[in-house]
């Protein structure tokens, strides 16, 4: 009898090339993303006068610094108004062409966010090692994929070598038992974890996601849920694939189809971790008890269930604690104590490979359905096709009646890079994954939630409990 | 790059947590190519307040901390994104060794990738250090030792990464080596498992 193995051994077994004495090992990478980002990679290998290893295996999308406003039909990267921008975009177009890999560009009708584009497409899938230069790649572990961010010099490394050195991390195990409560999604799961445990609570850790909440979870909660590993320190998240994941992955483009398919599922099904594998690390969460979350504070550990208050640095644990509190609450301009329904915001944002898929939208807009937003909003879905979708489905009219705006498909408001910005001082209620200091621009200040919950902060003009809200409508 | 085990610098407190890279480097800058230098973007944000303006006191601003290589801080140093743009600036910024608690992910490994040393010791360690700086320190990567004056404190860094850092390893010329062995796993496994190589439906 071979020893138990988990999900993630039988990944990482399946991958390893060679294992070094000192503890490295050479892992295959199947897939590798790229986007406008990652320039600091493609000069890196230009400078060492070398190509892409296996151009069939890499995709480039556009995502990150595209503007939402003013595309048509036929934009090329040259319409961009701001120089630097287009300069980025037509690096990566040139780039493309170069090194012939395929790129989901500004003009692509399937062009979007990387972490959403991937798994739409059919390329993210069971068991593969998937790289991009970006934190959240671990988002493609809602697929049990061994998906991880890398930087620059590692990025190189991938193209040129399709490789990538790994230590093998600890093996960390978060069970949800139970059923979620109504009006509490896979974001609210997320940010209960990471402010249990802390930003570091799953440092460098391989977490697997498990637990009969995270068994009823659909791809896109599974993928929010993975996509958030990054917030609490980790390597990567992963679900065990099972029939909703081999039904998701059903005729998408790049999926296997046919023989091909019967073979992968035959392979998915041993992508489980066997019952008496061991963790480093094991945690057990009471689904039931999770309530809708916020974050108060400059850090994603900084949250707590909307019918609390703001903290009080007097009360911190320690007096590290208590600068910490004190400092983000002076960036935040919160009173300690203040009841969090009671704080105002100034605008709302609806986007990000956190929360822009179909499922995302369509939650927003039963709450905002025949009502009326008290603050300005943007709504960016997280492809083009999620775009074409929700348009189908009338969600984009439910969206500009309630008075917020819709635009295109991008990392948008995610991320102070693209031209969407949040004011300096002015406060947004964001589905996005990071509140730090100045993320959606200088001075800008960021409460993370879920879908329905920014809904409800559109609605009453304040962080608000979305519940209330819901009857009838979810 | 060049491989080190002895650095003697200057090293100077950020007394924080979770200073993430959005801090390290704001995403705007991001698009400069590196050759520009990446030190004047460093912090800039918390440096700097919206006009502009330097903010006052602020540590790394310190006379006393002119010239320092060392930066001390709190846990979850380098948290968030993993643009290694985080690192550059720290690098281009003059900074060989960050001491924190603990590190992001990412960001760690970006360090030790630029011959940046992340060394981790705990919070009891980082406070005393804190405490005496700016301020002379000493680094060892053969002994794993910081030492201030006649204090020697050890930190921890995983051993791989160790020793890349000595001896200044290039991961693209180490897997060179490999390259039989790499052509041969990927022939093997696209035999196994055809179906893990994509193919466009219609295309
Ligand atoms: S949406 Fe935000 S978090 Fe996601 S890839 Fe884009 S910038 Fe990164």
């Amino acid at each position: 009898m071979s020893a138990p193995l988990t999900l993630f051994d039988k990944i990482w077994q399946a991958h390893e090339i060679h294992a070094r004495e000192d503890g490295a090992s050479l892992l295959f990478v199947d897939r590798h993303f790229v986007h406008e980002g990652s320039h600091h990679a493609f000069r890196k290998l230009a400078e060492r006068g070398q190509g892409v290893a296996q151009p069939d295996l890499t995709f480039g999308v556009a995502d990150h610094y595209v503007p939402t406003r003013g595309r048509g039909k036929d934009h090329a990267a040259t319409t961009i108004a701001d120089p630097a921008i287009a300069r980025m975009v037509s690096t990566l177009e040139e780039n493309a062409g170069k090194h012939g890999f395929r790129l989901f560009g500004l003009d692509d009708p399937r062009q979007g966010i990387v972490h959403v584009v991937g798994p739409e497409q059919g390329l993210t899938l069971p068991g593969l090692v998937i790289n991009c230069g970006d934190s959240h790649t671990s988002t493609h572990g809602a697929f049990g994929a061994f998906g991880f961010g890398i930087g620059a010099t590692e990025v190189a490394h991938v193209l040129a070598t399709q490789t990538i050195w790994q230590k093998k991390p600890a093996r960390m195990r978060i069970r949800f038992e139970g059923k979620l409560a109504p009006g509490v999604a896979a974001k609210d799961m997320a940010l209960a974890w990471i402010a249990r445990l802390g930003t570091d609570g799953g440092r460098g850790a391989a977490i697997e996601y498990a637990g009969s909440a995270v068994r009823a979870l659909s791809m896109e909660g599974r993928m929010t849920l993975c996509n958030l590993s990054i917030e609490g320190g980790a390597r990567c998240g992963m679900v065990a694939p099972d029939a909703t994941t081999f039904a998701y992955l059903e005729d998408r483009p790049f999926a296997p189809q046919g023989t091909a398919r019967e073979q992968a599922l035959a392979d998915w099904a041993e992508l489980v971790s066997d019952p008496d594998a061991t963790f480093e690390r094991e945690v057990v969460i009471d689904a039931q008890d999770i309530a809708p979350i916020v974050t108060w504070g400059t850090s994603p550990e900084d949250a707590l269930p909307i019918t609390e208050s703001v903290p009080d640095p007097a009360r911190a644990g320690s007096a590290s604690e208590a600068e910490r509190i004190r400092a983000a609450l002076d960036y935040m301009d919160l009173r300690p104590g203040m009841k969090l329904s009671e704080i105002a915001v100034d605008q709302v944002f609806i986007g990000s490979c956190t929360n822009a898929r179909i499922e995302d939208l369509r939650a927003a807009a039963a709450v905002l359905a025949g009502r009326r937003a008290q603050v300005p909003g943007l709504v960016s879905p997280g492809s083009s096709l999620v775009k074409a979708q929700a348009e189908a489905e009338g969600l984009d009219r439910i969206f500009t009646e309630a008075g917020l705006e819709w635009v295109a498909a991008g990392c948008s408001m995610c991320v102070g890079m693209n031209g969407d910005i949040v004011a300096p001082g002015k406060r947004c209620a964001s589905t996005t994954n990071r509140n730090f200091r100045g993320r959606q621009g200088p001075g800008a200040r960021t409460h993370l939630m879920s879908p329905i919950m920014v809904a409800a902060a559109a609605v009453t003009g304040h962080l608000a409990d979305v519940r209330p809200m819901l009857a009838g409508r979810l | 790059m060049a491989g080190w085990t002895r650095h003697q610098g200057l090293g100077v407190g950020l007394p924080f947590e979770n200073i993430d890279t959005d801090q390290l480097i704001p995403a705007r800058f991001m698009s400069a190519p590196r050759s520009e230098g990446y030190g004047k973007f460093l912090l800039h944000d918390l440096r700097h307040d919206g006009d502009g303006a330097a903010i006052p006191d602020f540590p790394l601003d310190d006379p006393a901390a002119t010239g320092a290589s060392i930066l001390v801080a709190r846990r979850n140093f380098g948290g968030g994104s993993s643009r290694e743009a985080a690192v550059y600036a720290l690098v281009d910024g003059g900074f060989r060794v960050v001491i924190a608690p603990s590190f992001g992910d990412i960001f760690a490994g970006n360090a030790v990738n630029n011959g940046l040393l992340p060394a981790r010791v705990t919070e009891a360690d980082a406070d005393a250090l804190l405490a005496a700086m700016p301020g002379d320190l000493a680094i060892d990567l053969d002994r794993c030792t910081v030492t201030a004056g006649n204090v020697v404190i050890d930190f921890e860094i995983d051993p791989v990464w160790r020793t890349k850092l000595i001896n200044g390893w290039d991961d693209i010329d180490l897997t060179r080596a490999h390259e039989r062995e790499i052509r041969d796993f990927i022939a093997a496994r696209r035999a196994a498992r055809p179906w893990a190589w994509p193919r466009e439906v219609g295309a």
